[in-house]
């Protein structure tokens, strides 16, 4: 069960290897946390990280899908509920990759890879989580989204408008499942210093993926349904998505 | 004939409106229809008074929540023995209104007259006569549960383990439908009381130490805010109930008045958050100063036991994000940890509104149930400033190493670990739910969070 704070008994992680999401387990494995699933595609690195978890947390599995292969969904999704053994009381859906913008925008194939990993899968998945957080009568989802969503631009429009459409998938649920006792939280990080983006010029206010991950157990403790991280960009983004199109195109970052 | 009853799924949350979860709720009228509820629930059953207990004990995540408010009978005054007999949804409210104008009250009311009998019981809760009069479940004659095996009567006499493990048990044991209660005979519904102001939370600890025995009801409320100069102003105050002899002519009319209903209300529209440190400071700081030195003072009963009930809804104003009590006790010789914890709220810069203090009398043979002989401290925090949690995780370690608990009734965040550290009771309180509930029916959303099912 969650506590009044927020604070989670179970969580499963879809995306397991994703290291906000992580980050986020580390933070919750040092409360509440007793039971955690890591779900994602690289067996390897997700039984790596199990391994260090397990140092803190009693139940720790690893379940592997891949979000870009036809599989199931809903079994994919399910199996990842049961093995935590218990009612899960929150789901990170981190589920993403960045991509390489300018190879990636004349390659049919890979923008439509981008489009299933940020938006088709997560999409579906939701839709699974959100009948099963249902069932059982309450539970957390955490949406990992992306201030390149908020505006999408030329610099990384493929990753941005994936991220446009499940952002805005989850604003919805969010709203569709008020008043059941399952909530939907969209993160909306900046420029996150992770291996995902190392090499890439940083972007003005970038974090570390410890910091989004304080603000997203923050926002949790305060029912926030828009995780803003840094918290400013909520102010900056509020303007410059408000800037003509001829502004917004000189905009560094 | 076919016993129906209707569910629908619903979400509730505790009065302190966090962790709000969906389940089926069904209104039984009768025992029959709550035995009926016990059939194939896999999800789990708990009862549901009148939602008052402040976390998530009276609700079942998936499951199903039973209202007892359709099984609410009072029953026949017995004036020989002074005891009744009501239905377990019966609201202490609608009580006092029926036995108040006959001389009699309840022999213990907490804070809120919109409490359950049900809720009482398994709650065990106290009042400010607690180091005269022990809690609630000391002055249950007896009672009849609805449990997955069966319905039966208990006494302290009848199946005592089952009866002191359903008092203070969170209705984890089954559903409480009917209890005989013992009421205390009174002249009036007037209270005649005295209230002194200190400075200093050790003047006030000792004069409670010193005195209270003179008091059938005592109770002191805490600035915890505090002062530069290390200081915390108190308001002790304390009474009894007033003879006819002791009420002016003008108040003859009125000398048995029942409580009434609200007199306003929270609108559901209330601002974000109307309790938050500057309120509270000015509120503290208003009510040391409209609390001078007084003897004898009468009051009407209601707002000397019940004064919030004056406002419906009042856990509206802590805003849609709601707020946590957290409430401990600890033994007698233990009072530094009520001093500490003053101290430790103090330098978090956490508000705390109403913070209340009292001394406990024996407690009860009850595993859960929260009573110990001691001090009990009562806080009130919205949810919200980020030191919080760690907070009242360090208030739990300082609690259970001086042999203390926390209520949970009012429990909404405890680490489950120290439960049992807490309530050492708690393998004698699964044996007796092994035995009428072998299935495991029976649950919250408290008893998993707190790993107490099964």
């Amino acid at each position: 069960m969650n506590d009044a704070f927020g604070h989670p008994q179970s969580v499963v992680v879809l995306g397991g290897t994703s290291e906000i999401a992580q980050q986020v387990v580390a933070l919750l494995a040092a409360d509440r946390c007793r039971s955690v699933v890591l779900g994602g595609r690289d067996h390897v690195k997700l039984e790596h990280a199990a391994a260090e978890l397990r140092h803190s947390v009693a139940r720790v599995k690893t379940v592997t899908f891949d979000a870009a292969a036809s599989e199931d969904t809903e079994k994919t999704i399910m199996r990842c509920c049961d093995a935590a053994g218990e009612a899960v009381d929150l789901v990170i859906v981190a589920v993403g990759e960045l991509g390489l913008q300018e190879a990636d925008e004349t390659d049919p194939e890979r923008v439509a890879r981008m489009v299933t990993v940020n938006f088709t899968w997560p999409a579906a998945a939701l839709s699974v989580v959100a009948a099963h957080l249902r069932r059982q009568g309450h539970g957390g989802i955490v949406v990992l989204s992306s201030v390149a969503a908020y505006r999408v631009r030329r610099s990384n429009y493929i990753y941005g408008s994936a991220k446009a459409g499940l952002d805005g998938f989850a604003l919805g649920l969010g709203e569709a499942l008020r008043g059941t006792g399952v909530t939907v939280h969209v993160v909306r990080p900046g420029f996150v210093r992770t291996k995902m983006t190392a090499g890439r010029p940083a972007a003005p206010f970038a974090v570390g993926p410890e910091q989004v991950a304080s603000d997203i157990v923050r926002g949790l403790q305060t029912g926030r349904a828009v995780i803003w991280s840094p918290g400013v960009l909520k102010w900056v983004f509020t303007i410059l998505r408000l800037l003509p199109q001829a502004l917004w195109r000189r905009v560094p970052g | 004939m076919t016993v129906t009853v209707e569910v629908s799924p619903r979400q509730l949350s505790g009065w302190g409106r966090t962790m709000p979860t969906t389940s089926l709720v069904s209104r039984p009228v009768d025992a029959a229809s709550v035995a009926l509820a016990f059939r194939s629930q896999p999800g789990g059953v708990i009862a549901r008074g009148l939602g008052r207990s402040y976390g998530d004990a009276a609700q079942c995540s998936g499951g199903l929540t039973i209202d007892t408010s359709g099984i609410a009978d009072i029953g026949v005054l017995d004036e020989a023995s002074g005891t009744i007999a009501v239905g377990g949804g019966v609201s202490l409210h609608d009580l006092m209104r029926r036995i108040i104008p006959l001389g009699w009250f309840v022999a213990v009311t907490p804070g809120t007259r919109h409490v359950s009998v049900g809720g009482a019981i398994a709650a065990d809760v106290h009042g400010k006569n607690h180091h005269r009069d022990g809690s609630f479940a000391r002055h249950v004659a007896e009672m009849t549960l609805v449990t997955p095996t069966g319905i039966v009567t208990v006494s302290p006499d009848a199946d005592r383990e089952l009866f002191w493990a359903t008092a203070g048990g969170m209705g984890l044991t089954g559903v409480v439908i009917s209890a005989t209660l013992r009421l205390i005979p009174i002249e009036t519904s007037w209270m005649l009381v005295d209230s002194q102001r200190f400075t200093h939370l050790d003047d006030l600890m000792s004069t409670m130490e010193a005195t209270d025995g003179q008091y059938r009801y005592s109770v002191a409320w805490l600035d915890c805010i505090g002062h530069r100069d290390g200081t915390h102003r108190s308001v002790l105050t304390r009474g009894d109930h007033a003879p006819s002899g002791a009420i002016p002519d003008r108040l003859r009319g009125r000398s048995r008045e029942i409580p009434g209903e609200p007199r306003m209300r929270v609108p559901r529209t209330a601002p974000r958050r109307l309790v938050n440190r500057m309120s509270v400071r000015a509120l503290n700081e208003a009510w040391f100063r409209a609390s001078p030195h007084s003897v004898g003072s009468l009051h009407p009963l209601a707002g000397f036991f019940h004064p919030l009930d004056g406002v419906g809804d009042w856990n509206l104003l802590y805003g849609p994000a709601g707020f946590v009590q957290y409430q401990f006790a600890v033994p007698p010789e233990r009072g530094d940890v009520v001093g500490e914890a003053v101290g430790a709220i103090a330098s978090s810069g956490v508000p705390s509104f109403l913070a209340v203090l009292k001394r406990f009398g024996p407690g009860t043979p009850g595993p859960l149930s929260f009573s110990q002989e001691g001090w009990t401290l009562a806080l009130d925090f919205p949810l919200g400033p980020p030191g919080l949690p760690a907070l009242l995780d360090g208030l739990d370690e300082a609690v259970s190493h001086a042999g203390g608990r926390v209520y949970l009734a009012k429990d909404a965040r405890l680490r489950p670990d120290l439960l049992p550290v807490m309530y050492p009771g708690l393998p004698d309180m699964a044996a007796v739910r092994r035995r009428v509930d072998p299935e495991g029916l029976l649950g919250s959303d408290l008893s998993r969070r707190l790993g107490m099912s099964g």
